[in-house]
């Protein structure tokens, strides 16, 4: 760099370390306080007997693990997590691409169709559920008269969209779709506005049809972001207790129930936080691969 | 191969605005370099994207080969483009990259490498075929996008200012690889640039565009050397054509015809053999108050103003060979001349082309 | 593109618009569907013959009168306001310095300290609550709001650093190097160059902030149990039922007027978010 006089020398917090240390301390105070001690005590609880109301802590080892283990509730959470996770991802990817198509291209109304399109993932989470609860109530459900209006259902025998197992789960999945289609569609948007405009046109005078084009050309330079909405996405619904909780409260017959909803209901419903601190570690091999795979995704992502 | 031609082309992006194209009708030649040249928005890439089938025309028809294009897609009308940005595919290797009109267009697999090796050998990038577009330089991203866009063996070439993204060093030996290309494959090619020295250097005819019209199409001479109006005039050459009025006539010399009187006798040392014939015929003499120069190495550019006679005061430029060893101090007055055959006229109202005035000049 | 064939291209018009029609309907749905249910009669809403997409009887404010009056609904959105205002006081002062100081820390450190704040933000509640109801109990903040306003920075801080890192890094060292010709420290520098100009990235961290509070559940409905106390995300779904008996029309109306507003304010922002979301990570 050339010398001119008066002007300081390359600047950096690396020249007031002193500085930026004191500026930093408080995050990472909260952080290693609200996090990183929350998350160590997790591990610990999973190994002792600690309940709500006794202060006392004993050292267990694997009991905890081994209960639960044994659980039908925890094999099933289990398997609902994953189940409902992936399908809800399965669904979203493809909607969400769809949906970015189409509002690709300016059109009159473009922001108010955005704004309605975007409701689902801006409300709080438990109050659109909450409508969701009405809209699937058993008796009174919008969907069950639209049924019976067009005589595919008889009357008086609606499906119990929240008390009859699959229903239950379909609906659960449901609720996760809905909420995540906005968010995956606005950043597929994100990534499509990214494209230079001479990628398309260049395919197209090289031959290639929509079809193509959107396959083999788009869809992999946006694989990238692609990549992220999925990961979140999947974390959302992985580690969701809001929606069971609200919608069908793990029911019936644990049927809903999610690794998150029942490390809730055993730990501080039922008091047990040993257990429930145990169920809500398995939520960790995950996080951890989802981690692995942004990091992943950021190192390899580029647009030339 | 085959030519393009253009019948009243107009395109208008806003009802009730100047369009963007207005009446082009041309027509190329078979295997012929053809440049459009002209200003941003003079309308240049606009019509180069039409004849693409990029852009819908408003009106007019376009043809190539002799048959009316506009309904065909990009892809039916058997052309190919290089963009600006080249736009590569980064997600490919160079040899998806060529292979991908191939696969488009249905051609089979097994043919595949046969077409892109011969293309990429045309190029001199057959060691590339691995690698992706990140990995590459500018001018080695350039060979692919030309690779790509002749593997399809297409009747017309289309290139949208694909050297303005390179540095100034790269952009004169790119500019060499485009010419040699150009002359070993023989396609019709339009090719779109603001640049004048590239189409010039280029062009085997440039179309001078200017507020979506065609101002003029011929050889670089021609448009160099007998500039249809003002516009031409001082878009070609740089420095551009000096242009002085009077009453409702605007002359017009070259800052190269320009040189001091003392030239033009002869008196001078004058060791330019070329040069011999400008120094015949009729000279109208100028004075030039100078007010700065520039040394160019190579060249001396001489900015000032007219002294006296019919132009005083009006702000010219002389450029001569540095080899003409004439002082010229800031603020000193000499004596310099036009050729009289040099001169060209133009109406002062429309800027277009007259005959000749005689004199008085001074 | 130019395309051949009226036909083909009438078509392709027809499946855009079919695919708007259906997915604005199906997402935005359920907020049509609140507000009828929130301005229906009881009976209406209440009989199963009733077509359910009109007024049947004239509409009534009702629910919306019970709303305001006879449930803690009011105080709810009041809590809601007060806790997220302090917690984005709070992140605002922790994030702002902290991400400053990580963008100008050149070398390794800093995209590593990035990467690894940006991490703990994909640490979910629900992995976090149960140990963390101790501590709050331990603390003694547990069933008031000071419970979650301790505890929500821990959500916010992490994704507002790296949202806030990646503004600061587009402003030029030159700039601040001025100010200090000039004569500022470097932490006036800061105070009064950088921070002025980064006030969209400031706003939207507000934002951010604020709607996380309200969308908010779990630690919500773990730490705070009386009525009073709770924020409006987890008092409209809980507390707005009497046995098993849930106040349709009333809750339609709280959830509503919860959501609308906020809806709208992340709406405008939500570009931000995106380009935090995304810029971080493919850079």
């Amino acid at each position: 760099m050339a010398v001119t006089p008066g002007k300081p020398a390359s600047s950096g917090a690396s020249r007031s370390p002193i500085l930026g240390a004191v500026m930093f301390a408080p995050s990472v105070l909260f952080i290693v306080l609200l996090i990183g001690v929350p998350f160590c005590l997790a591990v610990l609880y999973a190994f002792s007997d600690a309940r709500i109301g006794s202060s006392g802590l004993h050292f267990v080892g694997l009991e905890n693990f081994r209960s639960i283990l044994q659980s039908p509730s925890f094999r099933k959470a289990l398997r609902n997590s994953i189940v409902f996770t992936l399908c809800a991802q399965a669904i979203v990817i493809v909607c969400s691409n769809v949906l970015s198509i189409a509002l690709e291209k300016p059109f009159r109304g473009r922001g108010l169709v955005r704004f309605l399109i975007l409701l689902p993932w801006v409300a709080p989470v438990s109050l659109g559920t909450i409508g969701w609860k009405w809209i699937l109530d058993s008796i009174y459900s919008v969907i069950t008269w639209v049924l019976v209006a067009f005589h595919f259902v008889k009357p008086y025998s609606a499906p119990m969209w929240l008390g009859e197992p699959h229903l239950a789960m379909a609906s659960v999945i449901l609720v996760h779709c809905w909420r995540l289609i906005p968010f995956s569609t606005v950043i597929m948007l994100a990534g499509r506005s990214a494209i230079s405009k001479e990628i398309p046109e260049a395919a197209a005078i090289d031959g290639a049809g929509f079809w193509r084009t959107t396959f083999q050309i788009n869809l992999p330079m946006m694989a990238p972001i692609l990549s992220v909405a999925v990961l979140f996405g999947i974390i959302f619904t992985f580690t969701d207790m809001t929606v069971v909780y609200i919608l069908t409260a793990g029911g019936p017959f644990d049927s809903t129930q999610t690794l998150p909803s029942l490390a809730f209901a055993t730990g501080i419903a039922g008091s047990d936080l040993a257990a429930g601190a145990a169920i809500s570690l398995f939520l960790v091999p995950v996080l951890v691969l989802v981690a692995y795979l942004m990091l992943r995704v950021a190192h390899r992502a580029e647009v030339v | 191969m085959a030519v393009v031609e253009t019948r009243n082309l107009t395109k208008v992006f806003k009802q009730g605005e100047l369009g963007a194209v207005n009446d082009v009708s041309l027509i190329t030649e078979e295997g012929e370099f053809l440049v459009f040249l002209g200003p941003s928005g003079s309308g240049k890439t606009t019509l180069l994207r039409m004849i693409a089938g990029l852009e819908t025309p408003t009106s007019g028809e376009i043809l190539i080969g002799g048959q009316v294009v506009n309904r065909l897609s990009p892809r039916e009308r058997r052309i190919a483009m290089v963009f600006q940005s080249y736009a590569l595919y980064p997600h490919l290797t160079v040899y998806k990259n060529i292979a991908f009109p191939l696969k488009a267009q249905g051609v089979p697999t097994t043919e595949h490498r046969k077409k892109v090796e011969w293309a990429a050998g045309l190029l001199g990038i057959g060691k590339l075929l691995d690698r992706k577009p990140r990995e590459l330089s500018g001018g080695e991203r350039q060979r692919v996008a030309l690779a790509r866009a002749i593997v399809r063996e297409p009747a017309v070439f289309l290139l949208d200012e694909p050297l303005s993204n390179l540095d100034a060093k790269l952009r004169a030996s790119a500019r060499e690889e485009l010419e040699r290309f150009h002359e070993s494959v023989g396609t019709t090619t339009i090719y779109v640039t603001h640049d004048q020295v590239e189409a010039m250097a280029m062009g085997d005819r440039i179309v001078v565009m200017n507020f979506g019209e065609v101002r003029q199409v011929g050889t670089p001479a021609e448009v160099y050397d007998e500039p249809a109006d003002t516009f031409v005039a001082t878009f070609l050459g740089s420095p551009p054509m000096n242009l002085v009025e009077k009453e409702d006539v605007v002359v017009g010399f070259r800052p190269e015809h320009f040189f001091p009187v003392s030239v033009l006798a002869g008196r001078a040392a004058v060791p330019d053999p070329m040069r011999g014939a400008d120094r015949e015929g009729p000279y109208v003499p100028l004075n030039l108050r100078v007010s700065h120069e520039e040394y160019l190495g190579s060249e001396r550019i001489l900015y000032g103003a007219i002294e006296g006679g019919a132009f005083h005061g009006k702000k010219v430029i002389s450029r001569m060979s540095s080899t003409l060893s004439v002082r010229c101090d800031p603020g000193s007055v000499h004596a310099f001349a036009v050729t009289e055959r040099h001169l060209k006229f133009y109406d002062r109202s429309t800027g277009k082309r007259t005959a000749a005035r005689p004199g008085p000049w001074r | 593109m130019s395309g051949p064939g009226g036909a083909r291209k009438a078509a392709g018009k027809l499946l855009h618009v079919s695919v708007l029609v259906f997915f604005t309907g199906a997402l935005a749905f359920p907020f049509f569907w609140m507000l009828i249910a929130a301005f229906k009669q009881n009976i209406d809403l209440y009989t199963v013959e009733n077509n359910p997409f009109k007024f049947n009887l004239p509409p009534t404010l009702d629910h919306v009168q019970f709303l305001f009056t006879q449930t803690r609904f009011v105080r709810w959105l009041g809590n809601t306001a007060l806790v997220g205002a302090i917690v984005v006081a709070i992140t605002l002062a922790v994030a702002v310095p902290a991400a400053y100081s990580l963008a100008r820390l050149t070398g390794r450190w800093g995209e590593r300290l990035g990467i690894a704040i940006f991490l703990t933000y994909l640490i979910p509640p629900t992995l976090l609550f149960i140990p963390l109801s101790r501590v709050v109990a331990l603390l003694g903040l547990q069933d008031s709001i000071f419970s979650v306003v301790l505890v929500y920075p821990s959500m916010t801080i992490p994704f507002s650093i790296w949202l806030l890192m990646g503004f600061f890094k587009s402003i030029p060292k030159e700039l601040e190097d001025a100010a200090m010709v000039d004569g500022l420290t470097r932490f006036g520098a800061f105070l009064k160059m950088v921070v002025p100009i980064s006030v969209s990235g400031i706003l939207t961290v507000v934002i951010f902030s604020f709607t996380l509070v309200t969308q908010e559940f779990v630690y919500a409905l773990t730490f705070i149990s009386p009525e009073a106390n709770q924020m409006v995300g987890v008092g409209v779904p809980i507390f707005l039922v009497r046995g098993d008996v849930y106040y349709w029309g009333s809750l339609m109306a709280a959830c509503l007027i919860a959501s609308l507003p906020i809806g709208f304010v992340y709406n405008l922002f939500l570009d931000r978010f995106i380009a935090g979301f995304t810029v971080g990570s493919v850079k």
